[in-house]
């Protein structure tokens, strides 16, 4: 029998927390980030367009019951707004993201197998990218491309490859020197047999861990670049461009304008970013360590 | 048909001659052992003459001619460790049917269950793994067989069943079969002929 300290066990805390371990707080991640992800799209449908024409009756308004995040200064319901721009900012983050993934698929699988020049181009490539802080080059394309929805999603797409693209091109390297490849090649199957036979199951894992890791970093840079005016227009409802029109009004004692959609975006992205990293870390235990 | 490797000498890059002139043929049907230390380069000889490896200096060849680089190899190998030359994301039935479809007749004497066809590779120990490897070596196109310490983490039972197999299927289909192993007995017992690489250095 162990005899258990009783003053490690008996450590007073106000409220109780139970400790869960990885496998449960990821699914307590999970569920919340699918309500949060199914609340938002819901209310995206849901809420008509009329909440969120002006009505200048009711502007300024300070958070209530009727508009918990207030009203702009142009009378338009702020959790409207925060709700409608959350469901774009979440179609054109899973968007990019979708798309990042693929371009680091493919260029991942093409460097560790299309031979030494191949590789050395795409690692240089994947060097170059992160040698550049990501919203640089990503106003660069948004810029270059016009800005808009098509002008984000395709500089998101092609700046956030790099690292998931190192990721898998190492794992392919490796799963290239397994035993069981090198038996596949001796029964006279062709290289992309293998490829999709062998290889390609062990990648899926990866393509939905960065799928997820992704997401929230696609999330966040559209609004950084829609919030400095290079992104989507200002029509459009979208978070940055609430963020960036509010800031003129914050020195007025408007906070609401700002917090409300600001921590909703922090919470969206924050709950993927620890979801991400849970199925991460539950997939490859060895990362876990670091 | 005959497999010989003919002045094989292997290093990697710059390092030290794991093999130096080594010369070492196998004829169809034959039974050759290979005995040696650890590190000797039994392992290594077995990946060159079966193709994994291209060596440093000298040449492998079947009949004369070198191996043939597309298609099935006539010359295959059985690792030591089944874990690793399974695909762990496919059921036992496909890697059981990669290179061609064993009878119903080599499973049942390899003692391989038909339950053990739908599961996958950690549903099942390494001695079981291990005769899904041997099965699916035994096409009827192999010509060679290199066993790399095939056996070496079996029971006795086991090693006993295993090689019976192995040597009546090579017998039936004239294989020639490489035996690696540290183990001398079993190689006494199995080998028509030894080579001690050790010897040859």
């Amino acid at each position: 029998m162990k005899s258990i300290d009783p003053t490690i066990v008996k450590k007073k805390t106000l409220i109780y927390i139970p400790k869960l371990n990885r496998r449960q707080r990821t699914i307590v991640s999970t569920v919340f980030a699918a309500m949060l992800l199914l609340a938002i799209i819901l209310g995206g449908l849901l809420i008509s367009n009329e909440r969120i024409t002006t009505n200048l009756e009711i502007r300024n308004l300070s958070p209530s019951l009727e508009h918990p995040f207030g009203t702009d200064w142009l009378g338009r319901d702020m959790f409207a707004r925060t709700i409608k721009g959350l469901t774009l900012s979440l179609g054109v983050g899973i968007t990019a993201a979708a798309f990042s993934v693929l371009i680091a698929l493919a260029l991942g699988m093409l460097a560790a197998t299309m031979g030494k020049r191949i590789d050395a181009l795409i690692s240089w490539l994947i060097d170059l990218f992160l040698s550049v802080p990501h919203l640089v080059s990503l106003i660069l394309i948004a810029f270059t491309l016009g800005g808009g929805v098509k002008g984000v999603v395709v500089g998101v797409a092609l700046t956030h490859w790099p690292s998931l693209a190192r990721v898998i091109r190492a794992e392919v390297m490796q799963l290239r020197s397994a035993e069981f490849v090198g038996i596949s090649r001796q029964f006279g199957k062709a290289s992309w047999w293998i490829a999709t036979r062998h290889i390609f199951p062990h990648l899926i894992p990866q393509f939905f861990v960065g799928l997820v890791l992704l997401f929230p970093h696609a999330v966040l840079h559209e609004a950084a670049v829609t919030f400095l005016g290079f992104g989507l227009s200002p029509q459009q409802p979208a978070i940055g461009i609430i963020l960036s029109e509010s800031m003129k009004y914050l020195s007025t004692g408007m906070w609401w304008l700002a917090f409300f959609p600001g921590l909703a975006l922090l919470i969206m992205v924050r709950s993927f970013d620890i979801l991400g990293d849970n199925l991460h870390m539950l997939i490859d235990p060895h990362r876990g360590h670091e | 048909m005959l497999l010989e490797g003919k002045n094989i000498g292997f290093r990697y890059d710059k390092g030290p001659w794991i093999l130096q002139d080594t010369n070492i043929a196998i004829e169809s049907g034959e039974v050759v052992g290979i005995m040696g230390p650890s590190g000797c380069g039994k392992t290594t000889l077995g990946r060159i003459l079966a193709g994994y490896e291209k060596p440093y200096e000298g040449s492998v060849t079947l009949n004369g001619a070198p191996l043939p680089q597309k298609g099935y190899n006539p010359v295959q190998l059985v690792f030591q460790h089944p874990e690793k030359a399974v695909n762990g994301r496919w059921h036992m039935a496909n890697t059981l049917n990669e290179g061609w479809e064993p009878h119903d007749d080599i499973l049942a004497s390899l003692g391989i269950e038909k339950a053990w066809l739908k599961r996958w590779p950690n549903e099942l120990s390494g001695g079981e793994l291990q005769r899904f490897c041997v099965a699916r070596a035994l096409g009827t196109k192999t010509q060679f067989l290199i066993a790399d310490e095939m056996t070496t983490m079996l029971d006795a039972i086991t090693q006993a069943q295993i090689w019976h197999v192995v040597l009546d299927v090579a017998k039936k289909q004239n294989i020639g079969v490489l035996v690696v192993s540290h183990e001398k007995n079993l190689i006494k017992r199995l080998c028509h002929r030894v080579v001690d690489l050790e010897a040859m250095k």
